[in-house]
C-alpha cells in the first residue's frame, strides 16, 4: 500500500484538506435542510392538507439523480461548491420533513394541554415542549440525511473536481491507482460513522430522560408488552 | 422557463425515440438494472429482517450493519468495484445492492417487531407453528411497513442506477453522462426527467401493490 496518502498534486489539497472540504460540502447542506424543514414541517402540522403534496414534491426532488441536478445547476451557479450543496440540501428534506412532522405529532395531547395550562405561548410551547420531545425522531432523520449527504458529495467529482474526497476516485481511475479509491471509500465511511456517533451522543445529551441506548423505541417496548406471568 | 424548454426539445426530437440509444431501449435497460438490484436486495434483506424481527434477537447488530452499509458511498464503491473487477454488470450491482439492503432490512425488522403482540400470542396459544405465526399473522399485519421499506429502496435504486452509465453500461444515466460530456443540457434534463418519471411510476406501482396485497382490515387502521 505504498502511496496510500500520496494525493496527486492536481487535486490541490492534502488528505486532511480534502476531509475538511468534504465535511463542509456534506454538513452545510444538512444544516440548511434542517433550517428549511423546521418551518415547513410546522406548516404541515398546522395545515394537514399541505402534508401529502409536500411529501410528493420532496420525493420527486429526491428522485432526480444527483449528477443531473449538478449539471443543470452549473448553468446558474457555475462549477462551484454551491452547485453540489443545493441538491444535497433539497435531498435531505425528504428524510427530515417526515421525521419532524411525525416527531411533533407524537407529542401527547395531554402534554400540550398541560403546557398551555402552565401559560406557555405557542412559540415557547414549540421550542420548550414539542421540539425536545420530537428530538429523537429529528435526530434519527438527521442521521440518515448526514450519511447519504457524505456519500453523495463524491458524485461532485464528475462535474470538475467539486467532489472533495470523491476527486480521489477520479484520480484513482486517471492514474490507475486503486489504493486511492480504497482510501476515498474508507475515509468517507469512517467520516459517516463518526458523524453518526456524534449525532447519537447529541441525542443522549439533549434527551437525558430517555433510556440509554442507540434505539429508543424497541428498547422501551418489551417492558410494556411482555404479558404478565409470561414464561421467560 | 429554461429547463422546461430543454425538456420539450428533448422529447419532441424524433431521433430520441428509436434505436439502441432511443428512450424505449434506455428506459427498459434502466428498469432491468433497478429490478435486478431490488430483487437481490430483497432476497438478502427480507428473510434476515423477518427472522430477526420474529425472534426479536440481533436488532442492535442489524442496526450496526445497516448504518455501516449506509456509510459506504455508492459512487466510491462503483469506482472501486470497476478498478478491482473490471467493467460489467456486477460492479454496478454491488453499490446498488449495498444501497438498498439497509432500508429493506431495517424496515422489515421494525415492521415485524411492532406487530401488536396480542394476536401473535393468540395464534401461539391456538397452537400455530412458528413459521405459520410469522407468515399468516405477523407478515400480513406488517405488510404496509415492509412495502414502504421496499418502496424507499426502489426509489433510491432507480435514482442511483444512473451511475451504470458512468462505467459504460446503458440505462437512463446514458443521457445524463453523455449530455454532460457533450455539453448537451437538453439530453441531461431529458434524462433526469425520465428518471423522475420512472421514480413516480415506482411509487404508483407500490401504491397499487399495497391496495392489492394489504388486507382491508389492516389498511383501515
Amino acid at each position: 500500500m505504498s502511496g496510500f496518502f500520496d494525493i496527486p498534486s492536481d487535486l490541490q489539497h492534502s488528505w486532511s484538506g480534502l476531509i475538511g472540504l468534504h465535511m463542509r460540502e456534506a454538513l452545510l447542506p444538512v444544516a440548511a435542510g434542517l433550517l428549511l424543514a423546521l418551518p415547513l414541517a410546522q406548516l404541515c402540522g398546522r395545515f394537514r392538507w399541505l402534508y401529502p403534496p409536500v411529501l410528493g414534491v420532496t420525493t420527486v426532488l429526491y428522485a432526480i439523480p444527483s449528477l443531473a441536478f449538478f449539471v443543470v445547476l452549473i448553468d446558474y451557479t457555475g462549477q462551484t461548491e454551491l452547485t453540489v450543496m443545493i441538491p444535497l440540501a433539497l435531498y435531505s428534506l425528504v428524510v427530515l420533513v417526515p421525521a419532524i412532522v411525525d416527531g411533533v405529532r407524537s407529542v401527547p395531547d395531554e402534554t400540550l394541554a398541560a403546557a398551555t395550562a402552565m401559560g406557555f405561548g405557542p412559540v415557547r410551547r414549540y421550542l420548550q415542549v414539542q421540539l425536545p420531545i420530537a428530538a429523537p425522531a429529528i435526530i434519527a432523520g438527521l442521521r440518515v440525511a448526514t450519511a447519504s449527504s457524505i456519500s453523495l458529495v463524491s458524485v461532485g467529482a464528475l462535474i470538475g473536481n467539486q467532489g472533495a474526497l470523491g476527486n480521489l476516485l477520479a484520480a484513482a481511475q486517471k492514474y490507475d491507482r486503486p489504493e486511492l479509491a480504497v482510501n476515498a471509500v474508507l475515509t468517507m465511511a469512517v467520516l459517516a460513522v463518526l458523524c453518526d456517533a456524534l449525532l447519537v451522543l447529541l441525542r443522549i445529551l439533549v434527551t437525558p430522560w430517555m433510556p440509554r441506548g442507540t434505539r429508543p423505541k424497541p428498547a422501551a417496548r418489551p417492558a410494556q408488552t411482555t404479558p404478565e406471568g409470561a414464561v421467560r | 422557463m429554461n429547463v422546461l424548454n430543454f425538456v420539450n426539445a428533448f422529447f419532441s426530437d424524433a431521433a430520441n425515440w428509436q434505436g439502441y440509444d432511443g428512450i424505449p431501449q434506455r428506459f427498459w435497460e434502466h428498469v432491468q438494472y433497478s429490478a435486478l438490484a431490488l430483487a437481490v436486495a430483497a432476497a438478502i434483506g427480507l428473510p434476515v429482517g423477518l427472522l430477526t424481527g420474529h425472534t426479536g434477537r440481533g436488532g442492535n447488530a442489524l442496526a450496526f450493519i445497516a448504518n455501516a452499509a449506509r456509510a459506504l458511498p455508492s459512487f466510491g464503491l462503483l469506482v472501486l468495484a470497476v478498478l478491482l473487477i473490471g467493467f460489467g454488470l456486477l460492479p454496478v450491482m454491488i453499490p446498488l445492492v449495498v444501497l438498498a439492503v439497509p432500508p429493506v432490512l431495517v424496515t422489515t425488522y421494525e415492521a415485524v417487531r411492532s406487530v401488536d403482540p396480542a394476536p401473535v400470542d393468540a395464534a401461539r396459544g391456538m397452537g400455530m407453528h412458528e413459521s405459520r405465526i410469522l407468515f399468516q399473522v405477523e407478515v400480513p399485519v406488517a405488510l404496509p411497513l415492509i412495502l414502504s421499506g421496499l418502496r424507499s429502496a426502489a426509489i433510491q435504486i432507480v435514482s442511483t442506477a444512473t451511475i451504470a452509465a458512468y462505467v459504460s453500461l446503458g440505462g437512463l444515466g446514458r443521457y445524463i453522462i453523455d449530455g454532460l460530456y457533450q455539453r448537451d443540457y437538453e439530453k441531461v434534463v431529458g434524462g433526469a426527467t425520465l428518471v423522475a418519471v420512472l421514480a413516480l411510476a415506482t411509487l404508483a406501482l407500490f401504491w397499487a401493490a399495497g391496495r392489492l396485497a394489504v388486507s382491508p382490515g389492516v389498511r383501515r387502521r
